[in-house]
């Protein structure tokens, strides 16, 4: 009994009457569905490896292919889900955990399409942003308390170190390592072009990608990986990974298939080995050691450099953001249940963490309620995926997002969600060269700033039909949003009016 | 329907202002003549005036007029002011009989000064103390409004179109060297005395024509500062905000017109430094503070007047001279109603701030 059999999730449905047998596909996928039958002169191929990832579609130069749901079908059962069955035989094969990556993909509530943003009629103009000035310029970082003034009268410059960006959209943390050389290089580039930041992930920093730090994020993890006195002075910032949308309570993974050359000598590990970190940092134990490492962080970069906690959204946000917001950090990252991975237990992916749109919301209610709101300021993720998400988390009350998956979407990935078997076809998720090189960065990085040109001239759209022509005055301006189909816990959570009060 | 301060309520209007350099008092008369003519901008549904120097008797006592629903209230609030306030005079504010104004509430004027030993226990500036005091009492004392509260000044406000509300009040028996007056028109019928301008605090008086769109994040800005928007008007927040960083940060008239009003940051790049970092400072460090959609306002204070327009000068508004006077309205028309020789007559650009002050060495 053939027990170990998996069903396979998509079917590949090639049309005999296009294929020419020309291989591209077989050379393409690095998964080894698509084989050429010499015999027969025609290709074949092994359904039970495809992971979806659109590569050979996409290349296939007569189109003959399509990938489609399975039919093939267990009996149905709305409570034992073929998926439910299926983990079930993995499990029971191997009595390993099962692996996932990118973000939480099952059906849970998405509230940003459960929001609407105002426009301006009659009682105040719209503001046209092809004839008006339009400001998108936002500095992240602890504001001055007080106003002090100079012997002379002029004011003080008292401000503690901030980020400027000219668009509140940065690219948030993704390890050299779980992404590739060319993709580090297109983030990076992009970043400067567009005035605003990328960000290491846990994975250290490429001796290469130096000449970028002035729009660079470097990232301290519990694991330290590539953690050192110039790395930490590379950046214009550093971001203390506490925890993660994908994976709230657990460390980075980078499988050792991945950890090869350049990655490893960058985390400064053998190569090869697997680089787990640790679920907590084991020198925080409380908030009280937090405040210690941001001020060890300080010390170290001669207090020069703004501080980012970045944090998974869990039950208890605000109060966690309370103490964050306290500890001498200038910024606080939140990062939502369905913040992308290159590679997370399955289970964790998909069950732990709460919606940043709450998460966002309690968290800015909170600091304003204890007064201490311009102590830092707020970046979230997890997913945006549009403009109209990036406006609505700022008029709950962000003052700039991270985008992580949908950087990645245009660099060509197709969410196939099996970074972890390191085999990218796209050359975004691997570390194997064959692939990596699919990837040119010169194009990468371009789409990268028209992705980020196309939504901010979306945002100022949205911001002068609103009759707001200055990124700062929709933050957290919750009144120019309304919920449609929302209950009154989650209007009350969220802040904001129902949709025809 | 809910009522005003339940819900946001956005409204167009209509501002005149006149102020004289050399500390002439005008009667309020020329202040209602001129507003007069803008009766079309207002929709009978609020008006009001400021007036500067009006109480030149009690200039150092704070003058508080109060908006009762009931005696009950009036009680509980004497009792409150008693416990808080040495009570110099107190009188009803006298009005007369004015087809156009109904639902009057009673109206009340106090002149008072804060007891010593209390703002000794509360380790508090004068100022601060009575600003908490009038916060107190508006949000915790149902059917009790204080709507003014400066030295040496007052706001006369109803329900009505604001030449209505000029005669009810009286006001051809004060006079002062700065008045300012507001027609409103609310895009629905709040009908509350309290909801209409001028909007004050302490001697801060504003009026407004406009609508901000940034009213939600200038709201929840400036709440974390102990302010409580119980109106829910834009004028409201303007007031607050102005308060807050003139007497609190201590920024001057023009440093606050640079944060409610910023520059562009691109003219704020073309700045020579130091402009450029100061700017930059104003604008990032008070960033929630930004106003933004049309707004034009007249903020009135002791021995000054500013008038401020939004940066794209989405609203009207025209400043003139004559002499020593300076006019500031809507319209040109209601200028000239009062004053039709004019030295000079211009419209100030978008975020630029006209600030008018007493000539030195004239006092009040």
């Amino acid at each position: 009994m053939a027990i170990n059999y998996m069903v396979p999730e998509y079917e590949v449905v090639r049309d005999p009457q296009r294929c020419i047998a020309c291989r591209v596909c077989e050379r393409q996928c690095a998964n080894e569905v698509h084989s050429y039958d010499p015999e027969l002169n025609c290709m074949r191929s092994d359904e039970t490896k495809c992971v979806n990832c659109h590569r050979c579609v996409s290349l296939c130069p007569t189109h003959a292919l399509k990938i489609v749901k399975n039919n093939d079908t267990f009996k149905l059962n709305s409570n034992w889900s073929m998926q439910a069955i299926t983990e079930i035989y993995r499990e029971a094969d191997t009595g390993g955990m099962l692996l996932s990556s990118m973000g939480n993909p099952n059906d849970y509530p998405i509230y940003w399409d459960k929001m609407l943003i105002n426009a301006s009629q009659v009682t105040n103009p719209s503001i046209d942003p092809l004839r008006e000035p339009m400001e998108t310029r936002v500095y992240l970082g602890k504001k001055p308390d007080h106003v002090e003034r100079n012997s002379d009268g002029s004011l003080q410059i008292n401000t503690p170190p901030q980020l400027e960006l000219n668009v509140p959209i940065m690219f948030s943390a993704m390890s050299y390592g779980a992404i590739s050389y060319n993709a580090h290089e297109s983030l990076a580039r992009a970043a400067t072009e567009l005035n605003t930041y990328y960000n290491t992930g846990e994975g250290g920093l490429h001796k290469d990608f130096y000449q970028y730090g002035p729009h660079t994020i470097v990232q301290v993890a519990s694991g330290r990986f590539g953690v050192h006195k110039d790395y930490l002075n590379a950046g214009a910032a550093i971001e203390i990974k506490m925890g993660q949308g994908a994976k709230p309570g657990i460390g980075g993974h980078l499988p050792g298939t991945k950890s090869v050359g350049d990655v490893a000598r960058t985390r400064m590990i053998p190569e090869g080995s697997d680089a787990i970190s640790p679920a907590p940092h084991h020198d925080i134990y409380s908030i009280e050691d937090l405040r210690q490492l941001v001020y060890s962080l300080k010390e170290a970069t001669a207090y020069k450099k703004p501080i980012i906690v970045k944090i998974a959204a869990v039950h208890n946000v605000a109060a966690i953001a309370s103490g964050i917001a306290r500890s001498g950090a200038d910024i606080i990252a939140i990062d939502g249940f369905r913040g992308g991975t290159g590679a997370a237990p399955t289970r964790i992916r998909d069950n732990v963490g709460i919606p940043i749109e709450l998460a966002l919301a309690s968290v800015d209610r909170r600091l304003r309620e204890e007064g201490i709101r311009n102590n830092v300021s707020i970046v979230v993720g997890g997913s945006i995926r549009n403009s109209a998400d990036v406006v609505k988390a700022i008029a709950l009350g962000a003052d700039a997002v991270y985008i992580g998956t949908a950087a990645l979407i245009a660099l060509g990935c197709h969410l196939c969600r099996s970074c972890q078997t390191g085999k990218c076809n796209w050359g975004i998720a691997t570390q194997r060269p064959d692939l990596v090189k699919r990837l040119n960065p010169n194009v990468g990085y371009q789409r990268l700033v028209n992705l980020v040109n196309a939504w901010q001239h979306e945002i100022m759209e949205m911001m002068g039909g609103m009759g707001i022509n200055s990124i700062e005055a929709l933050k957290g301006n919750r009144l120019m949003l309304r919920g449609v189909g929302l209950n009154e816990k989650e209007l009350e959570i969220l802040g904001i009016k129902h949709a025809g009060e | 329907m809910q009522k005003e301060g339940q819900f946001h309520i956005p409204s167009g209007c209509a501002i005149a202002g006149l102020f004289c350099k050399d500390g002439r008092r005008v009667s309020g008369e020329s202040m209602i003549d001129s507003i007069t003519v803008m009766h079309d901008r207002s929709n009978g549904l609020g008006g009001g005036f400021a007036g500067y120097g009006i109480y030149p008797e009690h200039k150092d006592a704070y003058a508080f007029h109060v908006f009762y629903d009931n005696t009950a209230a009036k009680e509980s609030v004497e009792d409150f002011l008693t416990q808080h306030f040495d009570i110099e005079s107190l009188s009803r504010i006298p009005t007369r009989k004015t087809s156009g104004i109904t639902d009057a509430p009673l109206i009340w004027r106090y002149f008072v000064h804060p007891l010593p030993r209390m703002l000794q226990d509360m380790e508090v500036d004068e100022r601060e103390y009575v600003v908490r005091c009038v916060m107190k009492i508006n949000a915790q004392y149902d059917g009790a409004y204080v709507f003014s509260s400066g030295k040496n000044m007052g706001v006369f406000k109803a329900v009505g179109y604001p030449e209505d509300v000029g005669r009810f009040y009286k006001l051809e028996d004060y006079a002062g060297y700065c008045w300012t007056a507001h027609g409103r028109y609310p895009t629905n019928t709040p009908g509350w005395w309290g909801g209409a301008h001028p909007f004050a605090l302490l001697d801060y008086s504003v009026v407004h024509n406009g609508e901000i769109s940034s009213y939600d994040a200038n709201r929840r800005c400036i709440e974390m500062y102990g302010y409580s928007c119980n109106l829910m008007t834009d004028t409201e927040a303007i007031t607050y905000i102005v308060d807050y960083l003139n007497r609190r940060q201590g920024l001057s008239l023009e440093e606050v017109a640079n944060v409610i009003a910023a520059p562009f940051w691109s003219t704020i790049e073309a700045m020579p430094e130091p402009k450029r970092s100061q700017m930059t400072y104003l604008r990032n460090t008070f960033a929630s503070m930004l106003i933004t959609g049309p707004f034009s306002i007249l903020l009135g204070f002791s021995g000054g007047m500013m008038a401020l327009n939004d940066r794209l000068k989405l609203r009207s508004m025209v400043a003139a001279e004559k002499g020593e006077t300076v006019y500031v309205a809507s319209e040109e028309s209601a200028i000239r109603r009062i004053q039709p020789e004019l030295d000079r007559i211009w419209a100030p650009r978008g975020g630029e701030p006209l600030i008018f002050r007493l000539n030195e060495g004239v006092k009040f």
